[in-house]
């Protein structure tokens, strides 16, 4: 039986084999994988793109203190972009499968429709939910536009599960069970910060300090996308750290909601305000990767 | 000529596929009578006497008028390509008569097959080469076979070239089938691929029920569009599950999980599923394992959120709606929950039923409806209930989301009726009142069914409330043409009977049905299509005349015979049908059709006197108003407007 850092060496492995480029997680705090710059702005404009990476991703309202045996505040997934698609796609992604030990003449496999949308990204795609003997592994997503654009080359989405696919292999019922390493479960690891994120994002985070972050990160991006118009050397423009604010808004907005401090007539625009942002980031970004 | 055409697709949405087959079962280049079949990944079209060439064809022009002169004549012999001499003179027109010659139908089909694929109508499309400007099509083409005579029709859609070379089953089956016209669904078939939805359907059916699953229609249905070769599986869970409400374990196996369940007895579950593969078999158990083990952790969660949700009853829980968006323009749940408590009480609702009112919405709050969103208002019954709310109040709670559908039952008690609609009539006159309605196929807040749960409760339940009471304006014609859809469409009267009752008014939907179906009654009868055609006649008369009655019928003016014998039945019959039912009244209002006759056959209405005149338009005036108080047989379809 592998452990979980063994199933996530194979699948690194499988698509470094097929020509992606094998990143590091983000170290901005993001939701999922797809807010990583890796995906957001790479899917955008013409350039072919590979990559893969680990993600931890964050929502505080998925905490449940340690106490759940399948929901965490913190999941790990497995992002894979392949920009534009492979005709073959479908049949690469099951190989995945099959390289970390699924024989799937065993086991029963179906793509089930599951259209994904993010209104704080401007985003959106067409896909399946991929179940394994009724379980949920994959969400697989042709995104259609990001940011507001429509993309020129359509990229697939693969995004894992690792939690559930490795409690899956290693036949565990609580993900905390899943052997990390020889010796060491996932509980040894990530538990204390399960526990303790849960207590800081439900008990503990301050409110107003909390919103006044949210402005001036708000405030820093705002900023930064204004100057670019008149900016006299695009390449230098730094459209990524202005990025990385959309990414701490981001974050702050899920905060501030898993603490109940977003009321039902503020929710709305305070979605608004971080998609405005992502918005205008990903137009420079665009813009920027044209110019000369 | 034999014709196969195979669209090899990506997974296609099971709900979709069956609104595909019947377009291309539709559509003429397949010829009278196409065989469709499709399983997720492909759509096939067979058709069998296909001519190999489309007939020559005789193509009339018309030219310009002889009098134009021979000039106009030869420009537009030029224009066409032609000689003059080559056009003919017909009557006063020059006229051109060109020979068409038929086509091979195979240089048809492969011109417009790309277009006939991509044209398709589906609620939701893609693209995914070629940018935005690319084929859309609901998932990726990734193969195509198109035989006429097996032999292949050359075409190309989206990078794809038409090919004889199918693809079996995902897993079980080779990537790489070659085939003919013949020998496609046997070679579909050896590479796991059953291509007659009829089949699957037919061996998930049999497979289900021998291993005890309890018969699911929708499920079948949505279990036949998701596999290509299905195969059941039975599987076990804890007995000590049981202790959740059936509801809850339901919704989990059915909704999220696809199984079906499993009883000991009628409403009693069994610790059971029955689940469906899309391979042939499970010969080690590990696909039985797999599902039991995802079951677990679903049952799991769903009796911690149980747990959770008892530490607050519904009651503590209302306040909290107003964190609960009910529509971005119109506020919270709060806010609908206190104008729906309201108009449960303008509608007289019980102390019940008002209390029903303020905790319908409150399970929004739950999380197990935040996880299972099938199961509002069943969740918040149910907690109801178990805090021991009055019985009617809980059975109100949990039933006000009824009828979900046209073919859903609506509430069951007096409580749950008065709420379901209040509910319902709220939501609509909110979101006409800031102008969301409904355009076209665009409903996003569903209003229509909403509206159909209306008429379903006012009808179905009897209530006595007038649609005028209730709706105006713009929301009155909307929900008049759900009054009209629903008699139409569910309860199976004739268009002409609903538009003849509806134009007699519309006051309880009561009425207006027991006044339809004393309608569907009589008309059958001898008399009354004749009647119904005298009625029309006389409405033209008085249309023509634009005559408006001034004073009341002068008895003396009457003439002796059939004016005065019209008058006296008339009076008898008005007097008679006050007393009796709606079908008796017709039944009489029928009988007057001999002395109705008699009266336009020999009576002229046009007297040249002006005071005779408007007596006799009187007469038929009141006639008229008289007799259309429960249905206006004027808009009866007789046979003389078929003509």
């Amino acid at each position: 039986m592998d452990s979980f850092q063994q199933t996530l060496f194979k699948l690194k492995r499988y698509w470094d084999e097929r020509g992606a480029i094998i990143q590091e997680p983000y170290d901005v705090e993001v939701g999922a994988g797809t807010m990583c710059p890796e995906t957001f702005l790479r899917v955008l404009g013409p350039k072919p793109y590979r990559v893969a990476y680990v993600q931890p991703s964050r929502r505080p309202a998925d905490g449940r203190y340690g106490e759940n045996p399948n929901r965490l505040y913190k999941h790990q997934q497995l992002q894979v972009i392949l920009k534009p698609t492979p005709d073959d796609i479908l049949d690469q992604y099951l190989g995945s499968l099959e390289a970390i030990g699924i024989d799937l003449s065993k086991h029963d496999i179906k793509f089930e429709e599951d259209n994904w949308e993010s209104p704080t990204l401007g985003a959106w795609g067409i896909g399946w939910q991929v179940m394994l003997d009724g379980m949920e592994i994959t969400q697989f997503t042709y995104f259609q536009q990001c940011g507001g654009i429509d993309l020129e080359l359509v990229p697939a989405e693969i995004t894992y599960g690792l939690e559930r696919l490795t409690a899956f292999l290693q036949g565990v019922e609580s993900v905390y069970d899943i052997e990390w390493t020889k010796g060491v479960k996932y509980s040894d690891v990530r538990l204390a910060d399960e526990l303790q994120f849960s207590v800081y994002n439900f008990e503990t985070a301050n409110v107003d300090r909390l919103w006044r972050l949210f402005a001036e990160h708000e405030a820093e991006c705002k900023e930064l996308l204004a100057k670019y118009e008149d900016y006299p050397d695009k390449k230098r423009f730094p459209v990524l750290p202005t990025y990385d604010q959309v990414l701490k808004c981001s974050n702050l907005f899920n905060l501030l909601d898993a603490r109940g401090a977003i009321s039902v007539t503020e929710r709305v625009g305070v979605i608004k305000r971080v998609r405005d942002l992502a918005v205008g980031t990903a137009k420079i970004w665009v813009d920027q990767q044209g110019a000369g | 000529m034999n014709f196969l055409l195979e669209i090899g697709t990506e997974e296609i949405p099971h709900w979709m596929i069956p609104g595909a087959l019947n377009q291309l079962a539709a559509m003429p280049l397949f010829g009278a009578a196409p065989q469709v079949d499709a399983t997720p990944r492909r759509l096939v079209v067979r058709a069998t006497g296909l001519p190999e060439r489309t007939p020559d064809e005789v193509q009339v022009i018309k030219g310009p008028p002889v009098s134009a002169g021979d000039k106009a004549a030869a420009g537009f012999a030029k224009k066409q390509g032609v000689d003059l001499s080559a056009m003919t003179k017909v009557g006063d027109y020059y006229e051109l008569r060109k020979n068409v010659p038929g086509r091979a139908v195979r240089d048809i089909l492969a011109e417009s097959l790309p277009t006939t694929i991509l044209g398709l109508q589906w609620p939701k499309t893609m693209y995914w080469i070629g940018g935005k400007t690319g084929p859309r099509f609901i998932r990726p083409i990734r193969w195509i076979v198109a035989l006429l005579d097996n032999v292949i029709i050359p075409f190309e859609i989206a990078g794809v070239k038409s090919d004889n070379i199918t693809r079996g089953h995902r897993i079980l089956g080779a990537p790489s089938v070659p085939v003919t016209f013949d020998n496609y669904e046997t070679e579909l078939r050896s590479n796991f691929v059953l291509l007659s939805a009829e089949e699957r359907r037919g061996k998930i059916r049999i497979e289900t029920a021998a291993l005890g699953a309890k018969p699911d229609a929708d499920l079948l249905e949505t279990l036949t569009y998701i596999t290509e070769f299905p195969a059941a599986i039975k599987g076990d869970f804890d007995p000590a599950y049981l202790e959740l409400p059936a509801e809850v374990l339901t919704t989990v196996m059915r909704h999220h999980q696809k199984y079906f369940s499993v009883e000991s007895a009628p409403g009693q579950l069994a610790p059971h599923f029955v689940a469906v593969m899309n391979t042939a078999g499970d010969p080690e158990g590990l696909v039985k394992k797999g599902n039991e083990r995802v079951l677990r952790a679903r049952f799991n969660d769903a009796r911690f959120f149980w747990d959770v949700d008892q530490q607050r009853t519904l009651a503590q829980r209302v306040d909290d709606l107003a964190k609960v968006t009910f529509q971005a323009k119109l506020g919270s749940y709060l806010e609908k929950t206190k104008r729906v408590v309201d108009l449960v009480r303008e509608l007289g609702g019980s102390e019940d039923a008002q209390r029903a009112a303020l905790l319908a919405k409150c399970d929004l709050t739950t999380e197990m409806v935040k996880e299972f969103t099938d199961l509002q208002g069943v969740v918040g019954g149910l907690y109801a209930k178990l805090r021991n709310e009055p019985k009617e109040t809980a059975q109100a709670i949990y039933e006000h989301y009824k009828p979900v559908s046209m073919e859903d039952s609506i509430p069951s008690t007096p409580d749950g009726q008065v709420v379901a609609l209040a509910d319902k009539l709220d939501t609509l006159v909110q979101c006409f009142r800031i102008g969301l309605v409904p355009t076209g196929s665009k409903d996003p807040f569903a209003l229509r069914r909403a509206a159909q749960g209306v008429v379903k409760i006012l009808v179905e339940a009897k209530l006595h409330y007038k649609l005028d009471d209730l709706v105006t304006g713009d929301l009155r014609g909307f929900l008049l043409d759900r009054i009209q859809y629903y008699f139409r469409e569910v309860r199976g009267f004739k268009y002409d009977e609903v538009n003849a009752v509806l134009a007699s008014g519309c006051g309880t939907l009561s009425d207006v049905e027991a006044r339809l179906t004393a309608l569907a009654a009589v008309r059958p009868t001898e008399n009354f299509e004749p009647l119904a055609a005298s009625f029309k006649r006389i409405r033209n008369i008085l249309k023509q005349a634009d005559f408006e009655p001034t004073q009341v019928l002068d008895q003396g003016l009457l003439e002796d015979g059939p004016e005065k014998a019209l008058h006296a039945g008339f009076v008898q019959v008005s007097d008679a049908a006050r007393t009796s039912t709606y079908q008796e009244a017709l039944a009489r209002i029928a009988t007057l059709r001999p002395p109705v006759d008699t009266f336009f056959d020999k009576v002229l209405v046009n007297a040249k006197v002006e005071r005779v005149r408007d007596n006799r338009l009187t007469l038929l005036h009141n006639l008229l108003t008289e007799f259309s108080t429960i249905a206006d047989f004027s808009e009866i379809v007789t046979s003389g407007d078929q003509k």
